[in-house]
Parts: C-alpha cells; sequence; structure tokens
C-alpha cells in the first residue's frame, strides 16, 4: 500500500511517504517539510489507496457468496443486477442533473439506492412461495439486470456528449475521487458486512451441499439464503456506490482463491477479501502509471490484467474436468 | 430413537402424494421402505427430515413433533443421506465434507473443538474412507462418495438416520459392506430401497408404500407374500428364509399380465433370476 502511495503523476520516495503517514496515523515524528507533498500523499493518494482496498474486498466477497448463494459459478454483482441498478442510479443523476425527483441525491446515493432496490426486486421475485430457488433466482437477477440495462440506455440516449463521457467513466469505476470524509462509512459497512459473513462460513459450505442435504443439516435454506442476499446487496451498493460498476473483481478473485485454497468459506471469504483489496490496488496503481499523467478507467484493466492469468489458472486445474 | 409416523397427508403442488400413513421405527430397528417409482417413498423421507411440511398428521422423532423442533435440533436427531445428484461440491475435500456434520452442533459463532475432530475423524474411520480424507470430494466415484455421504450423516452423531437408495450405483460388494456399516452403527432407520434383495437382507420390518398410502407393514417375511409382491410390484415372487438366515426372494421370469404403467415395473426387478448370491 506505501508503495502504492508513493507512485503516481508525482513520484514521491518511499520514506516520505512513510513519514507522512506515520505523522498522521500516530502524530511522531516531525511534521512533513513540503505542504504540497503532504497534500499528495495525505489527502490524495491516502484515501485513494485505502478505498481501492475496500472497494476491491467488498466486490469480491460479495461475488463468493453469490455464487455459494445461487449455486452457480457464473454469478456476480453483475449477473445479479446488482450493479445494472446502480449503473440506473447514477446515470439517472448525471444525465437529470439532480432533476426534480432526485434533487439531493448525489451520484452515489443514488446508485447505492439503484443497487440495493436490484436486490430487493431480485429477492421479492426470486422467491416463490417462501422459497428461493437458485436457478429462479439468478435468472430473476440477469432479467432484472436487463430491464435495468434497459432503462439506463434510453436515459443515456437523451444525454449531451459530456454528459455520455461521465456517464462512461463512472460505469468503468474509479477510485480517483476517493476522499477522507466518505472512508468511514465504506469501511464500516465493508468490515461490517465481510466479518458477518464470514461467520456464516460453515453454513454456506452446508450449502454448496445442496438444498435438502442443508435442510437435513439443520439449515433453514430460505432463511439463510435471503439474509446473505441481504447482505451482499448493501455490501455491493456500499462499493459500487463509491467507485462505480468495475467488473471482473466479483467474478474472478473467488474462483482464484477457490482455485488455490479450496472451497471452505472459513478460509475463502477472509482470503478473498485480502485478495480484492490487494488486486484492485495494484489495479489502480497500474491506471495511474501506465498512460502518465492520465489515467485509465479500472474497469478496463480489472479483466485486460486478470482474464490471462485466471485463463492459466483454470486450464492448469485438474480439479474442474 | 424411535420414529412415529401418524395419519401422515403429505400434497406437491396440490396434488396428494402420501394420504393417512402410518408406521413405526422402534428403537434399533432398521425399516425398510419399499415400493414402486411414485409410490411416495421420497416424499415421506423429506416429510422425516424436515424438508417438507405435512398437510396433516405428524412426525415424531424420540416423541416430538418435529415441525416443533427447530431446524437444528432436528439435525441432531435425524441425519440423511440423499441421493447424490444435488450440491456442487466442487472445492471440498472429503474431510470438509465429513466435517459439515457437526454444523448442527454449533451455532453461527460456535468452532470445531477437539471433541467435534475426534467424531469427524471416527466417522471417517467407520466408513473405510480414511485415505480419500484429502481427496477432493467431485473426484470420487459413486460408491466412494455415498461412503462419505454416510460418514458426514455418521459425524452428525444422529439418532435415526434416513437413507434414499444409498446402494445405488454401487457395485455388489460395495453394497453388502454399506449395508453391514449401518447394521453396526446400531441406530434406528429409515431406508428407502428399491431393490427388495437388498431390503429384505438389511431390513427387521419392511413398510411397503403404493400410491401414497402403506399397503403392508411388518417383519419381512410377512410383507413380502406373493400376494403383496404381485399386487404392487406386478411380479410373480415369492421370499423364504433359507439356512444361512438370509431371505432371498425368487422371481418368475415374466412380469403378471396387466394393464401396469411400464415405468412402475422397475427397470431391474421383472424377469430377474435369483442369481445365486455369495454371503458377504
Amino acid at each position: 500500500m506505501i508503495v502504492a502511495i508513493s507512485i503516481g503523476a508525482v513520484n514521491v520516495p518511499l520514506g516520505e511517504v512513510w513519514g507522512i503517514v506515520l505523522h498522521h496515523v500516530t502524530g511522531a515524528g516531525a511534521a512533513p517539510s513540503d505542504p504540497a507533498l503532504d497534500q499528495i500523499v495525505w489527502n490524495f493518494r491516502t484515501p485513494r489507496v485505502v478505498l481501492a482496498a475496500l472497494v476491491g474486498a467488498g466486490l469480491a466477497v460479495s461475488g463468493a457468496v453469490l455464487q455459494t448463494v445461487v449455486s452457480n459459478p457464473l454469478a456476480d454483482p453483475i449477473v445479479l443486477g446488482f450493479s445494472y441498478g446502480a449503473t440506473l442510479g447514477a446515470v439517472l443523476v448525471i444525465t437529470l442533473g439532480g432533476g426534480v425527483a432526485l434533487a439531493g441525491l448525489g451520484v452515489s446515493a443514488a446508485a447505492f439506492v439503484g443497487a440495493v432496490a436490484a436486490g430487493a426486486l431480485v429477492f421479492a421475485l426470486g422467491r416463490r412461495r417462501g422459497r428461493m430457488a437458485p436457478t429462479r433466482l439468478v435468472l430473476a437477477g440477469v432479467a432484472v439486470g436487463y430491464v435495468f440495462l434497459s432503462a439506463t440506455s434510453f436515459v443515456q440516449l437523451q444525454a449531451t456528449p459530456t454528459e455520455l463521457r461521465t456517464v462512461m467513466f463512472w460505469m468503468l469505476g474509479s477510485v480517483a475521487g476517493a476522499q477522507w470524509d466518505q472512508l468511514p462509512a465504506v469501511s464500516a459497512v465493508v468490515l461490517a458486512t465481510t466479518t458477518l459473513l464470514s461467520l456464516f462460513g460453515r453454513r454456506l459450505n452446508v450449502l454448496l451441499a445442496g438444498d435438502e442435504s442443508a435442510t437435513a443439516l439443520g439449515i433453514d435454506v430460505n432463511r439463510l439464503r435471503a439474509a446473505l442476499l441481504v447482505l451482499s446487496a448493501l455490501l455491493t451498493g456500499t462499493v459500487i456506490a463509491v467507485a462505480g460498476s468495475i467488473g471482473f473483481v466479483g467474478l474472478m478473485i473467488p474462483h482464484l482463491v477457490r482455485l488455490t485454497i479450496g472451497a471452505d468459506h472459513r478460509r475463502l471469504l477472509p482470503l478473498t477479501a485480502l485478495l480484492g483489496a490487494v488486486y484492485l490496488v495494484l489495479v489502480d496503481l497500474l491506471s495511474r502509471v501506465v498512460n502518465r499523467p492520465n489515467e485509465l478507467p479500472l474497469g478496463i484493466l480489472t479483466a485486460l490484467l486478470g482474464a490471462p492469468f485466471f485463463l492459466w489458472l483454470l486450464r492448469r486445474n485438474k480439479g474442474l474436468d | 430413537m424411535k420414529l412415529t409416523v401418524e395419519g401422515l397427508h403429505v400434497t406437491l403442488d396440490q396434488n396428494p402424494v402420501l394420504r393417512n400413513v402410518t408406521l413405526e421405527a422402534r428403537e434399533g430397528d432398521i425399516v425398510g421402505l419399499v415400493g414402486p417409482n411414485g409410490s411416495g417413498k421420497s416424499t415421506l423421507l423429506r416429510t422425516v427430515y424436515r424438508s417438507l411440511r405435512p398437510a396433516g398428521g405428524t412426525v415424531r422423532v424420540g416423541g416430538d413433533d418435529v415441525r416443533k423442533l427447530s431446524p437444528r435440533d432436528a439435525a441432531r436427531r435425524t441425519a440423511a443421506v440423499l441421493q447424490d445428484a444435488e450440491g456442487n461440491t466442487t472445492g471440498l475435500t472429503v474431510a470438509e465434507i465429513v466435517a459439515l456434520g457437526r454444523a448442527p452442533h454449533h451455532g453461527l459463532l460456535g468452532r470445531d473443538g477437539p471433541e467435534d475432530r475426534s467424531t469427524v475423524a471416527d466417522a471417517i474411520d467407520r466408513c473405510g474412507v480414511r485415505s480419500l480424507a484429502d481427496r477432493d470430494y467431485t473426484s470420487l466415484s459413486g460408491g466412494e462418495r455415498q461412503r462419505v455421504l454416510l460418514a458426514r450423516a455418521l459425524a452428525q452423531e444422529p439418532r435415526l438416520l434416513v437413507l434414499d437408495e444409498l446402494t445405488n450405483h454401487l457395485d455388489i460388494r460395495a453394497r453388502f459392506e454399506l449395508l453391514n456399516l449401518i447394521r453396526a452403527t446400531g441406530v434406528t432407520t429409515l431406508a428407502v430401497l428399491h431393490d427388495l434383495d437388498l431390503a429384505a437382507r438389511l431390513c427387521d420390518r419392511l413398510v411397503v408404500l403404493c400410491e401414497g398410502t402403506v399397503v403392508a407393514a411388518g417383519p419381512v417375511l410377512d410383507v413380502l407374500t406373493p400376494r403383496t409382491l404381485g399386487e404392487v410390484f406386478g411380479v410373480r415372487a415369492s421370499a423364504e428364509r433359507h439356512a444361512d438366515g438370509v431371505v432371498r426372494i425368487t422371481y418368475g421370469a415374466q412380469p403378471l399380465a396387466g394393464d401396469r404403467a411400464p415405468e412402475s415395473a422397475s427397470h431391474d426387478l421383472p424377469g430377474r433370476r435369483n442369481v445365486p448370491e455369495t454371503t458377504a
């Protein structure tokens, strides 16, 4: 993380970075000599790196849980429609510029509302007679996603070119706008839901055995699914709201960890969070360097970097035959 | 623990599947549930392990109505080994699958202690899957999987075992081994068995289901009369206890003439001769 903070449009020596971060966190050491450097390190880079870590962890954990909840290896926040809900919310605010209905709602708030609304819809439509069958859930998610996507496309047609550019950047995701004051809320949600979901680890394992077996093992399958769906919608909504809809992390990181250490959620979830965090910090770092001084949106790099490695791992793994 | 089913009615999508089913398994008994396809055997099991809510009647395990027990309490009494088709267990090892049996013994915050680990190890040893413990479950053969699922059920430390076609797809030696294993547990067992020979061999008592009702119940030889075998299964057959103490069924060459649906004269029953079996 320290390395990630030091590199950017302006490179800051590692030692300086340490000094500045240490000074702000503990109050120890001398105050930074150069106020501009201090500004860059503490007010721009540090919150950005912290946010990237939180977003990466949140997306990855959410993907891991959703894959188990709907019993489908392709599941992630995008497939279940959460991301498209968030996109519609964000695009509405960007293009209507906070029109009458949405006055007072920022892009982030609208995206959060969109994601959670999509989650609620999937939840409601995926239920039948109190039972949440995995296939119905995933198909409901896909359908809800398409509806939100159509609505988003329609709104985009009404947008000006400048607005479209903003929309596109939002959709590809970025943590460039990170600020200290948004971090407490985001980190609280990410840490709380990730911890809670990790506590559900054993039950998630039981869910892998299939619904009938899980019932015979004393799990109320429908209640568990409902709780997990709510938690992951909250988690996804929060991180997408601040960073945009970043693809691939939620799908790939959980599989990467599974292929390496197995599917026991009590190990899987914490490690998925960790790897998701590290991965997005790295991707964000690259997005700042490859095209200096311009930045690339995260969504482009997450897949571009991750896919080849993922495919390599996929071909090497014998367990999938 | 004793299992008592009283006046059970179950409907699925408004179709009555079980009608007024009453049966009992005494402590330590192995009760076989037999009947043609679609007679409601699996539905009855699902009601016992609480996957289905009955429209009427009760299922009692150890004297308590299972609907009044919490899911976890019920799972501490009853363990089920179901057919292997469902689930997505890629990435779990055999040891991890068996350890799932400890789930009903813990709350949300519970962690496996030494006692859990020794129970799991014991179940693994008893089912002879020690050498497979670190293998990925999905890489196992059908017979190995069944033994692993039985080990998971034993790790649950159940007082009642519910088995659905446990021996399907197994070769004859594996069947006998598995049956001996179940006998050795001494746990009250309700087992759906397709193969009548196997049912006769394993069970103390049999219950015959046909079109959702119990048509015969009692000790094996009392139930497997030529008349019941003819009316329910549509085959000419008789059962007798041989000198070695094993009940064997002799089938006639042809199914009985009649208007039974072809699928209910099930795959392996009609026309099958009683091949002399080696005693295990």
